[in-house]
């Protein structure tokens, strides 16, 4: 799950991490009010939206009086904004962040995610801040430090010295600067987050280090321990169909193509989206409906594929192991029924009972178009598509 | 023979007396040698009980003590998987199979921390488990598709894994061991481990590995088969066409920061030796043109 930057912030000051003063606006007079709290004379006025590269697309602009704080959030405000991470559409701005100044001597990076290869979290920290951390991974990997952390013995004094310095804080802020990195792989761990990013953290020209941006992933699995922080889910930022699949377990995600898939696990319904497109056409969509594919599921699965305007057939592809395929057929019928089907259907059904499966969905007199495996599955599909 | 398990195997259940873990034991019982291999069930607050025969005990270490189990199966809810991980590790198990799916990542880490030094091996979680053809199952694997034979199957996923089997299968191919290592971030046997005993196993004589989108996992098992495998290896990715930075269902099946892209990886196992298909209804068949 993710969060917006302001929330992130708070976060980050309960354990202790040094951000600017600020306070999130959800109008145009909070904003300006936030402002007047604040005090002093340069202000920042940032689109709080998940995405990143912000500042690149617009969302993110310095004001030098209040009223300059007013142009700025109505502007802000509403707007559709484009960033590299939106998509072309964009994402709309419903919330911003208004924020002190900061008097910005250096920019870095520091970040923490899961490690697949240690198998630990590891911290990745670089002198290149504010710029987008990929590039400089693949542009200039020797300016990137990563140091795997030890989940019994938290981060080492030593280990955050050394990436602190490797990375250009200066020797009169090192105490700050390991206090600071320590405080961060305690929030990531204990809040079970994915992944923690301070990018830029500064130093300003009072040798002051500041997390300037706060981007926080937390793990889906671990919400249950954390419900202070599944508040903060905005549900305003995720496509609506996935929002909608979510609430019935579904496991749903939006694609640009015409054809819509219903599959039973993750790998194969991965596979299912690979072989259409094998086979020249295009999903529009990733549904796993996991272990159980009742007429509810079913039904509501398709619902959400018809409000695809593109969508021209679907492609159901289970393999039945646990799953008995009679089941799986008379869910596929009565949810055609209910939802009165108009696009093709093509099913392709496989495993524990499968005669009795396809005896049932040929005996429905709806007009299936049954398939013999998934390269017949596809094929079929694709030409319905057509 | 085979890897990981065999009819000789003695295990028990961790979650005996859950809905899942009473279906999934049931019908690991009702499989081939399943009866006499099946011997222990764990529940803490039901020790001295039973479940359809087979005697509970209050921990892993009692169910070993008296019945000699040395494998566990686990279906024990998310929040608590872990421990019941770190039980049986403690115990001294040789094998912990953990099918349970939405362990906290970071309870796998400080588990996974755990294992360092000890001889405990860890299949999952978040896995179909591992079946050995006519001798046992264990797992939430469909029995009846699989039967004895040359090739071997490791794989991130489950169902993907039955569509592999049932089309060697229709190809009239039999499976040594299949392996469903699981889609998690943090967890136990990779490929590379699993190819290693595939390796060894006489009766194995060529594998199919399945990967997914996420990590490099399969590009370290690649090279490891350039340099060292004896047997003709054939893989399939799944997720050439997920868009980056979406969890495509797994905790692990997720493209990040330009990386763990299907092509990378077929790629790099191409250039390994490795022969691939993009079209994952022929994986049995290209397992079929590599055996010799």
């Amino acid at each position: 799950m993710k969060i917006h930057e302001y929330q992130g912030k708070e976060i980050f000051r309960d354990y202790g991490v040094p951000t600017p003063r600020g306070f999130p606006a959800f109008s145009v007079d909070q904003a300006v009010d936030a402002a007047k709290k604040l005090g002093g004379s340069v202000w920042v006025v940032k689109a709080q939206i998940h995405a990143g590269g912000r500042g690149k697309g617009g969302g993110v602009k310095v004001a030098k009086s209040l009223e300059e704080v007013r142009k700025l959030a109505s502007s802000i405000l509403g707007m559709q904004l484009k960033t590299h991470q939106t998509g072309p559409e964009g994402q709309k701005v419903r919330r911003l962040l208004v924020e002190e100044g900061a008097d910005i001597k250096k920019e870095l990076y520091v970040g923490m995610v899961v490690d697949r290869g240690s198998q630990k979290v590891v911290l990745m920290a670089s002198s290149e801040g504010g710029m987008d951390i990929e590039e400089v991974a693949a542009k200039t990997p020797e300016k990137i430090r990563k140091i795997a952390i030890d989940p019994a013995q938290g981060l080492a004094d030593a280990d955050a010295d050394e990436i602190a310095l490797g990375i250009g804080i200066p020797q009169v802020a090192l105490a700050q600067g390991r206090a600071l990195c320590k405080a961060l792989y305690k929030c990531f761990w204990e809040t079970d987050a994915s992944l923690v990013e301070v990018n830029p953290l500064i130093v300003t020209g009072q040798n002051q280090v500041v997390a300037l941006d706060s981007k926080i992933n937390f793990d889906d699995n671990a919400l249950f321990r954390h419900p202070d922080i599944a508040a903060l889910r905005d549900l305003d930022e995720e496509d609506p169909a996935e929002v909608e699949a979510s609430k019935h377990d579904l496991n749903y995600i939006q694609l640009d193509g015409n054809i819509g898939c219903l599959v039973n696990g993750a790998g194969l319904a991965m596979a299912t989206m690979d072989i259409i497109k094998f086979y020249g056409g295009s999903p529009a969509n990733f549904l796993d409906v996991g272990g159980g594919a009742t007429t509810e599921k079913v039904t509501e699965a398709f619902k959400i594929m018809l409000k695809t305007p593109a969508l021209k057939a679907i492609l159901v592809n289970i393999f039945g192991g646990i799953m008995r395929c009679d089941v799986i057929a008379q869910a596929l019928v009565d949810a055609s029924k209910a939802v009165s089907l108009h696009v093709p259907l093509v099913v392709r059904l496989e495993g524990t009972n499968v005669d009795l499966g396809k005896k049932i969905l040929a005996d429905s007199k709806l007009p299936i178009i049954s398939a013999s495996n998934m390269a017949d599955a596809a094929e079929k599909v694709v030409k319905a598509a057509k | 023979m085979s890897i990981l398990i065999d009819k000789n195997t003695r295990v028990m259940t961790q979650g005996i007396t859950g809905k899942t873990g009473q279906f999934h034991t049931r019908t690991g019982v009702q499989y081939a040698n399943g009866k006499s291999c099946y011997v222990a069930g764990v529940n803490p607050k039901k020790a001295g009980e039973d479940f359809e025969g087979i005697p509970i005990f209050g921990s892993v270490k009692d169910a070993k003590k008296a019945t000699g189990a040395t494998v566990s199966v686990i279906y024990v809810p998310p929040p608590f998987a872990a421990a019941a991980i770190d039980e049986a590790v403690d115990a001294g198990l040789d094998l912990v199979i953990c099918i349970t799916e939405g362990i906290p990542v970071r309870d796998m880490i400080r588990t996974k921390d755990r294992m360092v030094g000890k001889k405990t091996l860890l299949v999952g979680p978040n896995c179909p488990g591992v079946i050995t053809p006519d001798e046992l199952k264990i797992g939430i694997m469909p029995g009846h598709i699989h039967k004895k034979g040359p090739v071997g199957v490791v794989s991130r996923s489950g169902t993907l894994t039955y569509e592999a089997v049932g089309q060697l299968r229709e190809l009239g191919l039999g499976q040594s061991s299949c392996v469903g290592i699981g889609g998690d971030p943090v967890n136990g046997l990779k490929h590379i481990d699993v190819l290693r005993m595939f390796n060894q196993d006489p009766q194995t004589e060529a594998v199919i590995m399945v990967g997914e989108i996420g990590g490099n996992d399969e590009e370290i098992a690649a090279r490891w088969v350039k340099e060292n495998m004896r047997k003709p290896v054939v893989g399939f990715i799944a997720g050439v066409t997920a868009p980056p930075g979406k969890r495509m269902g797994h905790a692990g099946a997720i493209i990040s920061g330009g990386k763990g892209t299907a092509q990378e990886k077929l790629a790099v196992m191409e250039e390994c030796g490795i022969k691939t298909t993009r079209n994952p209804a022929e994986m049995g068949k290209t397992l079929k043109s590599v055996l010799r």
